[in-house]
C-alpha cells in the first residue's frame, strides 16, 4: 500500500480506482483496457497539475516522504564496490552518517550520506538522519582520508538536523559541526554534495560545503525547519506552512539565491515514484558537476571554494 | 588591497566611552536580586559585587574594557544586501532591523574594532546581542571575515567575543551559508600564523557556536554563560529527560573539555593579554 500526501488524495483515489478495475477484470476476463487507461491519464494529469504547483510546505511533505529513496539507496544504485567505514576513533560508530570507498563510474571515491532508515528498525538505528558529534567527527575522518588519497568526496544530504540531546551537547555537537564544515571547506579533492530530501540547518552543511552543490526538485535546504521557524516567529507549529513560504527553502529557491549550482528534475509524482529514474538522473547529475573538477589541484579547488562561499550574501540577491 | 580600501576608507571613527548617565542609580542582579548602585555595577565591569554574577554586557562596553584606555579604532563594516528573502512574519524583516537599529545604535549585530591590548596590537569582533538576539546574517558573517581581514593585515591577533541565538532565521539559507563563510574566516587568520582567539559570553548557541566560535586556537569562556548547539527546551522535548545542573554552562563545558578556561571579566583583559604574549614568541624573536 504505497503513502500517500494529503494532497495526494484525488491522485490517490484515481489510483485505487485503478487497482479496482484491475483487480474485478481478472477473474472474468472483461475488458477494461480503454477504461484503465482513461483513469490512468486522468490519474497522470491530476499529479502533473498537483505537481507542478506544489507550495513550498507540500514540497516540505515530498523532501521527507517516508518512501523516498534515502542516502543508502543512492549508495546502492550509484556505488560499486562500497565499503563501510566506521567510527570517530573517539567514541562510537554513528550510524545517522553513512560512509566509505567505492566505486563511481569506474572512479575510486570516498562517499559520505545522512541516512534516515526505511522503516522503523532501521529508522531508529540510523536515529532518524539526526548524527551526534561522532558522526560529524566521522564525516570528518573520512574526508581527510579522501584528500590524503586524492579520491572525490561524494555526499547525500538528508536530515532534519543534528541530534538537540543531552549527551551530544556534551560531547561537543557544535565543535563536531564546526570542524566537519571545514574539512569540506579545506578538502583538496573534488567535494559534490546533493541534497537528496531534507537539507536541515547545521547538521546538513556539515557534509555539503562543496565545489557543487545539487539538490533534487523536490529537496528543501534551509536553516530552521518550517515548525521550529514558526513556533519562534508565529509562536504556533500549526504556522508551518506560512514559514515554509518565508524561508525561500526549496530548490528554485536556492539557486535563485544561488546558494545551490543546480536542481535535479524528479520523476513526476516525486524520486520515490520511479526510484530508478531517480538513481539515474543523480548518477548523471553528480558525473558532470564532478567531471570539470578532475583536472584541478588541491590548492585550486581550496581557493575557488573559498571564493565561491565567500561571495555568498555579498552579491545582490534574486 | 581593495578590500581594505572598501572597507575602511568611508569613515574611521574613533571611539572612547561615552559616560552615561543610567535612568536607575540602582540596578538589580538578575541573580541574587540584590541592588546594585550603578558607579560599583561600572566600576566592577556589570559583574555583581555580592554574587558574582555576570550581567549582560554591551558591545561598546567589551571593547572599551578590552583596549588599552578603553581606546580603540572601530572599522566601518562592508554593507550587504538587505533581506535577501523578502521575509515576513507577523512583521518585516527591514521593520524589524529598522527597530533594532533605531534602538542599538547600531547597524547590524557586529562591531569590529583594533586598538592595543597591554600594547600589543590586536583586533576585536563583539557581537551584539542586542541587535535582534546577536542572531548571524550576512551582515554578521561578512563582518567577521572583515574582522580576520583586519588581523592579517596588521599581523595582528584576533579576538571574537560571541553572544547570539543562533542563525538569523530571517536569511533562511543566506544565514546558514556564514556558516562556512566565517570558518573561512578563520583559516585566513590561523594560515597567517596569527592566534585566533574566542571569548564565549552569555548566551552563545546555534549556528555561532557550531561554526567559528568553536574553532578558536583558545576557547575562553565568562561564568555561567550559557553555551551549546541546540536550545535547551528542544532538547528536553526529544530526549524527554530533565537536563543536569548546570547543563550548557561554561563549567559544564570545561569540565566536559570543550572550553579551555573559564575566566571572570574583571580578569578578562589580563588573562588575553598574557595568552596573547605567551603565543606569540615569534614575533620578539624576529624583532
Amino acid at each position: 500500500m504505497p503513502h500517500f500526501l494529503d494532497f495526494e488524495k484525488p491522485v490517490a483515489e484515481l489510483e485505487s480506482k485503478i487497482e479496482e478495475l484491475r483487480r474485478m477484470s481478472e477473474p472474468d476476463g472483461i475488458n477494461i483496457a480503454e477504461e484503465v487507461a482513461k483513469l490512468t491519464e486522468k490519474a497522470d494529469r491530476q499529479l502533473r497539475a498537483t505537481f507542478a504547483k506544489l507550495t513550498p510546505w507540500q514540497k516540505a511533505q515530498v523532501a521527507r516522504h517516508p518512501e523516498r529513496p534515502k542516502a543508502l539507496d543512492y549508495i546502492a544504485g550509484l556505488i560499486t564496490d562500497f565499503t563501510p567505514l566506521a567510527g570517530d576513533r573517539a567514541f562510537a560508530d554513528d550510524a545517522a552518517v553513512v560512509g566509505g570507498m567505492g566505486r563511481f563510474h569506474g572512479r575510486s571515491v570516498v562517499v559520505l550520506g545522512t541516512e534516515k532508515g526505511t522503516d522503523t528498525e532501521s529508522r531508529v538505528k540510523h536515529n532518524f538522519g539526526m548524527a551526534r558529534p561522532e558522526g560529524y567527527r566521522k564525516a570528518r575522518r573520512l574526508i581527510e582520508l579522501a584528500g590524503r588519497f586524492g579520491l572525490p568526496v561524494l555526499s547525500f544530504v538528508d536530515t532534519s538536523g543534528a541530534f538537540p540531546g543531552i549527551e551530544a551537547e556534551a560531547r561537543g555537537q557544535a565543535e563536531a559541526i564546526a570542524r566537519s564544515i571545514e574539512a569540506c571547506l579545506e578538502a583538496p579533492v573534488p567535494l559534490v554534495a546533493t541534497v537528496i530530501g531534507e537539507g536541515g540547518s547545521g547538521g546538513a552543511i556539515a557534509l555539503a560545503a562543496g565545489d557543487r552543490v545539487l539538490m533534487l526538485e523536490h529537496a528543501i535546504y534551509s536553516v530552521i525547519s518550517p515548525e521550529g521557524c514558526a513556533t519562534i516567529l508565529w509562536r504556533d507549529a500549526a504556522q508551518a506552512p506560512l514559514a515554509a513560504e518565508a524561508l525561500r527553502l526549496t530548490a528554485d529557491d536556492l539557486i535563485r539565491l544561488r546558494l545551490v549550482d543546480d536542481v535535479i528534475a524528479e520523476p513526476l509524482g516525486g524520486a520515490h515514484r520511479d526510484r530508478d529514474a531517480t538513481l539515474h538522473a543523480v548518477s548523471e547529475a553528480v558525473r558532470s558537476a564532478l567531471t570539470p573538477l578532475l583536472s584541478l589541484d588541491g590548492p585550486a579547488l581550496k581557493a575557488r571554494r573559498r571564493e565561491k562561499y565567500l561571495a555568498m550574501g555579498r552579491e545582490a540577491l534574486i | 588591497m581593495s578590500w581594505l580600501t572598501e572597507y575602511v576608507r568611508p569613515k574611521i571613527r574613533t571611539l572612547f566611552t561615552r559616560r552615561e548617565v543610567p535612568e536607575n542609580l540602582w540596578q538589580q542582579c538578575p541573580a541574587c536580586e540584590q541592588m546594585i548602585f550603578h558607579t560599583d555595577l561600572a566600576k566592577n565591569l556589570k559583574v555583581c559585587p555580592h554574587c558574582g554574577h555576570h550581567l549582560r554586557a554591551s558591545a561598546q562596553e567589551r571593547l572599551a574594557w578590552t583596549f588599552d584606555e578603553n581606546a580603540y579604532t572601530r572599522i566601518e563594516l562592508p554593507k550587504v544586501p538587505v533581506d535577501p528573502l523578502k521575509f515576513r512574519d507577523s512583521k518585516r524583516y527591514t521593520d524589524r532591523l529598522k527597530e533594532a537599529r533605531e534602538t542599538t545604535h547600531l547597524d547590524d549585530a557586529i562591531l569590529v574594532a583594533h586598538g592595543t591590548i597591554a600594547g600589543a596590537r590586536a583586533v576585536v569582533a563583539v557581537m551584539a546581542f542586542d541587535f535582534m538576539a546577536g542572531s548571524m546574517g550576512a551582515a554578521v558573517g561578512e563582518g567577521l571575515v572583515a574582522a580576520a581581514r583586519l588581523a592579517v593585515l596588521q599581523d595582528a591577533p584576533l579576538i571574537v567575543f560571541t553572544a547570539s541565538g543562533g542563525a538569523r532565521m530571517q536569511e533562511g539559507a543566506v544565514s546558514l551559508m556564514q556558516m562556512p563563510r566565517t570558518i573561512i574566516a578563520t583559516r585566513l587568520v590561523k594560515e597567517a600564523g596569527l592566534p585566533f582567539i574566542v571569548v564565549l559570553t552569555d548566551p552563545t548557541t546555534g549556528g555561532v557556536t557550531a561554526s567559528f566560535a568553536m574553532l578558536g586556537d583558545l576557547l575562553i569562556a565568562e561564568p555561567g554563560a550559557l553555551i551549546g548547539f541546540a536550545g535547551a527546551r528542544v532538547i528536553e522535548q526529544t530526549v524527554r529527560e530533565k537536563l543536569p545542573e548546570g547543563f550548557q554552562r561554561a563549567e559544564y563545558l570545561h569540565e566536559h573539555g570543550i572550553l579551555d578556561m573559564v575566566v571572570k571579566r574583571t580578569e578578562l583583559r589580563d588573562m588575553l593579554a598574557r595568552v596573547i604574549d605567551l603565543l606569540r614568541v615569534k614575533d620578539r624573536e624576529a624583532a
